[in-house]
């Protein structure tokens, strides 16, 4: 009777060990890691900004209010579906975004907001990359939610939906109604 | 003729070089060189996982190649370099996990399977050990009760 029960109760633990790596595993793919940067200071950076041509954005500039930081280039694919979505939130008007270049042809980049449009209050060119290893940037787009602390609350590898926004981003900024919303009556 | 082998065997050494998919300068010190080969075949590339950042030949790969070359040469040790790249990329940078509470399991579970297999089989032969020892008796002899 026990010796039977043997191979059942391996049988039940392999089910049990896959079945938590089924259910673990991430929805979007085994290509999503999680940031390391989650909850630590956002790294500190120095770039010249895109349009403003001869400008520097600085270091501090991260703080004392939410900002979106999105990474991207025009060699990108997945950025040009994403470009949108990063329209979209320009217009709600809840967090101004800083867009990183990424290794990236000025005037590419100038020609593809001149383009699209342009949702970004700044762009900094990263040509080199140097700062996007700071950030731990592996694909384009990546973007990072950064809090008026300097904190790095969210992070979004991948083009950015209006769903992850809401559902991942939005609640970071509180309970505030979206523009347009309470504002208009 | 040897003149013939040997301009096949430059042409061969050339193609090689050609081949190849790092072109960051040689470190200066051979020594440094040597950390500098091992380190870049420690770390994954994150774009495309399954390679080392030696042999791909992303953009980003480059880039940290290149990363590493200058931290070598800024006197970093080889753990500092994996520290600065684990801060930034995360655990999945290594091929080799590094050995913590998350990845405790990850490197017990090899012994902890071993251990129960030995723990069975002398169970097995514990019990067989214990059986009387009943076929003495030639293969075709009828069973005795």
């Amino acid at each position: 009777m026990k010796r039977s029960l043997w191979p059942l109760g391996a049988f039940a633990l392999v089910v049990v060990v896959l079945a938590f790596g089924i259910f673990n595993a991430p929805r979007n793919g085994s290509k999503i890691i999680v940031s390391p940067l989650l909850g630590k200071l956002a790294p500190q950076f120095t770039l010249p900004k895109l349009i403003d041509v001869g400008q520097q954005y600085g270091a501090g500039a991260l703080r004392g209010g939410w900002h979106l930081v999105n990474v991207w280039g025009t060699w990108c694919g997945e950025c040009r579906a994403e470009h949108d979505t990063l329209l979209q939130i320009k217009q709600q008007g809840r967090v101004p975004i800083l867009g990183i270049d990424w290794k990236d042809e000025d005037a590419a980049a100038v020609a593809w907001l001149a383009q699209l449009g342009n949702p970004y209050e700044t762009v900094v060119a990263d040509r080199d990359g140097r700062v996007a290893i700071d950030w731990g940037v592996y694909g384009a787009p990546e973007s990072f939610l950064v809090s008026p602390q300097g904190i790095v609350v969210e992070k979004q590898t991948g083009a950015m939906t209006m769903d992850d926004w809401r559902s991942k981003f939005l609640p970071h900024l509180g309970a505030l109604a979206p523009a347009g919303g309470k504002g208009g009556a | 003729m040897k003149l013939r082998v040997l301009v096949i065997i430059a042409a061969l050494v050339c193609a090689t070089q050609v081949l190849a998919i790092d072109n960051t300068p040689p470190l200066p010190d051979p020594a440094m060189q040597q950390r500098y080969l091992g380190l870049i075949n420690e770390f994954r590339c994150m774009q495309c996982q399954n390679e080392t950042l030696a042999d791909s030949n992303v953009g980003l790969a480059a880039d940290l190649r290149l990363e590493i070359h200058e931290l070598l040469s800024a006197g970093k040790s080889d753990e500092q370099i994996r520290d600065y790249l684990v801060a930034r990329y995360g655990d999945f940078i290594l091929f080799k996990p590094r050995l913590n509470a998350r990845t405790l399991w990850l490197w017990a579970a090899p012994g902890v399977l071993l251990l129960v297999g030995l723990g069975i089989a002398v169970r097995i032969l514990r019990q067989r050990a214990r059986l009387p020892i009943t076929d003495d008796d030639p293969p075709d002899a009828s069973p005795e009760v």
